[in-house]
């Protein structure tokens, strides 16, 4: 399982690097949503609720373009068919993909949250960050678990597209709550407030059910 | 039983002192009820469906789900009115579960786009199944995280059926039993018509090639 | 001459298990296969069977049926009604169990574009489990060595097909199935790919073809399908290829 797991990891990372077309897309899409909040919202700083709820609809739908494009490719180019070939736990290939689409939040965010604090949060990151990085490590996890289970839906319908994003987002609904509920007071005007357990349970549930459904009903995605 | 039914359903009307928006209540809730029951008995049938590979199961899930999504509509119009009544908005985002309802609606209004989008009818019922499995165990889920997020916003006004006083809750307990089995009535209704159908479209492609 | 109920059946089993000969029949029948756009049929009632090392080959014109029963016999789809047999296992169930030792070559070749050959056949070995040695072996035995560490998509399509009998290969199967395996390969590509997927190569091998003569040729069996029915079966030496032009009419 390990050795298909990592295998399916470098191939999906080699493609990625030699394509660019997750990554790329999806920090920049980031960047540009925030600055449409900028005139959207007629704000030059948002702090708070506010700057949670900027923060996690950018992250939320910059993460959509990834889901996207998450399985394209094999569907496209015949991976299905090569990795159903093999003798090989077909679970692998949600957990390789997960981990994949993880990766590429992580280097999301490691380019919005940033871009945020520069253009439109007025409170100081460094506090915050410690908070943050526990809040969106629990959320990153249900985000891509949730997201190669419906990118590998969508992927063989038609409008793939369209009903990617709209599947995932009802789905992603309590995540988006525990996130923005658990930010807020890390991003308020005043003193840094303190980080919720009760949130961060939240999403540790909310990862935990959703990683044994999608590791129970993955399979019978990739049947013929 | 049609006719148990429609008593036991005038039944719970005639009975109500109260104003039309504690009648409404009484429509509301036991909607609500059932047609969440539905959706998460819907991926139970769809587990069935994985296991079995029967068709059939994969039919009696999305007729289940189909049903309660048309329930669905009429808990949100009702939730709607009794809204508008108790606080004079159409909308209130201080009602958890009028709040988590709505996203489970948006999440099985997506159920039928779905399996129109797959051609191919044996992956299209295999897919419906895994969407309706996640969906049923996300309904619980939602309704946990919603709840939590209100909770300390504004007090519940909706109080739990454990308190209603006596005739009250006896009133709802018809009401909800009329209602669960309006919703089984219909839902046989559906599953007869559509097997009837196939049953047709079936005979008459072996007559047509023959 | 016609199926009649003629029961042979595909048992490729390995080699050197039993004497050629003496080896066992295994039905395979596939009935009311609904595949592709639900109610239309793509194989019905078809039965047929191969002892270790021959060669069946399956003729038909398009939409009769032919890669749907190469997917089958890969694993790719599950038998609807009817029993399957591959090597000594029963499909759907113990379709695990046969995996790594088939082989397909289909009409895709199952390799990403952006990747080198190289690229592709070293993610095939890891999950085939095969050492990495292996792969550079085959890119030289099919002769594409020299634009093995070039993306996918600058090679010629000749190139590619050969890229991609190296990944059917790759992991020394049994048992090959091979959708019209000469397409896109000019003759001395041919020459090359023949060790490895030709009658030289000993394995069992289902292949699917357009070509009457020269796949009468290759076979030792030869199923005709129309429409997904069999429409002719039998060993190739009582076949003769007007037969097989018939099946195109």
């Amino acid at each position: 399982m390990t050795r298909t797991v990592s295998a399916l990891l470098r191939k999906e990372l080699l493609v990625e690097l030699r394509t660019l077309e997750s990554v790329p897309g999806m920090s920049l899409f980031a960047v540009s949503t925030i600055v449409v909040f900028h005139f959207a919202l007629q704000r030059s700083t948002v702090d708070g609720d506010l700057a949670a709820g900027v923060l996690w609809v950018t992250l939320l739908f910059a993460a959509m373009l990834g889901l996207n494009r998450l399985f394209v490719a094999d569907a496209e180019q015949g991976g299905f068919d090569g990795f159903l070939l093999a003798p090989v736990d077909r679970t692998a290939m949600l957990i390789a993909k997960a981990l994949t689409l993880l990766s590429y939040l992580l280097v999301l965010e490691i380019v919005a949250v940033p871009a945020f604090a520069l253009l439109l949060l007025g409170p100081p990151l460094g506090p915050a960050l410690p908070g943050l990085v526990a809040i969106l490590a629990l959320a990153d996890v249900g985000l891509a678990l949730i997201g190669t289970l419906i990118a590998a839906l969508a992927v063989q319908t038609r409008a793939r597209d369209l009903l990617g994003p709209l599947l995932a987002l009802p789905l992603l609904v309590p995540i988006v709550i525990a996130g923005a509920r658990a930010t807020s007071p890390l991003l308020s005007a005043g003193h840094v407030g303190a980080l919720s357990g009760r949130w961060l349970a939240m999403l540790a549930l909310y990862d935990l059910v959703f990683g044994l459904i999608a590791y129970a009903v993955f399979d019978f995605l990739l049947e013929d | 039983m049609g006719i148990a039914l429609c008593l036991v359903f005038f039944y719970a009307p005639i009975e109500l002192e109260e104003g039309l928006l504690q009648k409404i209540f009484y429509l509301h809730v036991p909607l609500a009820i059932v047609s969440l029951g539905g959706f998460v008995l819907g991926g139970i049938l769809a587990i069935a469906h994985l296991r079995t590979r029967d068709r059939r199961w994969d039919l009696r899930s999305y007729v289940t789900i189909h049903m309660s999504l048309i329930f669905g509509v009429a808990v949100l119009l009702t939730g709607s009115i009794w809204a508008r009544g108790s606080w004079g908005h159409w909308w209130v985002w201080s009602e958890p579960t009028l709040v988590s309802y709505l996203i489970v609606f948006l999440l099985y209004a997506t159920y039928q786009p779905l399996r129109f989008a797959i051609e191919d009818p044996e992956r299209q019922a295999r897919y419906a199944s895994v969407f309706a499995i996640v969906a049923g165990a996300f309904v619980p889920l939602n309704f946990l995280a919603v709840r939590l997020s209100t909770s300390y916003l504004h007090p519940r006004v909706l109080g739990s059926s454990s308190n209603l006083p006596g005739s009250m809750r006896f009133t709802f307990l018809v009401s909800l039993a009329a209602i669960a089995l309006l919703f089984a009535t219909l839902c046989s209704y559906e599953l007869t018509a559509k097997r009837t159908r196939m049953l047709l479209r079936s005979r008459s492609r072996i007559l047509g090639y023959r | 001459m016609s199926t009649g109920g003629a029961e042979t059946t595909i048992s490729a089993e390995t080699g050197g298990r039993a004497p050629a000969g003496a080896l066992p029949s295994r039905a395979l029948r596939i009935e009311g296969l609904t595949h592709a756009y639900g109610e239309r049929t793509a194989l019905a009632d078809v039965s047929v069977s191969l002892t270790a090392g021959q060669t069946l080959v399956v003729f038909g014109p398009n939409g009769a049926g032919k890669t749907t029963l190469l997917r089958v016999l890969a694993t790719l789809l599950r038998p609807h009604a009817g029993r399957v047999e591959v090597l000594g296992h029963s499909l759907p169930g113990d379709a695990w169990l046969v995996r790594g030792r088939i082989g397909l070559l289909g009409h895709e070749p199952l390799l990403y574009r952006e990747l080198t050959p190289r690229e592709n056949l070293r993610y095939h070995a890891r999950l085939h489990g095969v050492a990495a040695h292996r792969v550079d072996e085959l890119l030289a035995e099919v002769g594409i060595d020299a634009r093995a560490d070039e993306p996918l998509r600058t090679l010629s399509r000749g190139m590619i097909q050969r890229a991609a009998v190296a990944r059917a290969v790759l992991h020394d199967p049994e048992l090959l199935l091979l959708d019209e395996p000469r397409a896109n390969l000019d003759p001395a590509a041919v020459g090359l790919v023949d060790p490895l997927i030709g009658r030289a190569s000993g394995r069992t091998r289902v292949i699917s073809s357009h070509d009457p003569g020269g796949g009468l040729a290759e076979a030792d069996m030869v199923l005709g399908l129309r429409d997904g029915r069999p429409a002719l079966l039998g060993a190739a030496a009582e076949i003769d290829s007007a037969e097989i032009t018939e099946l195109y009419r």
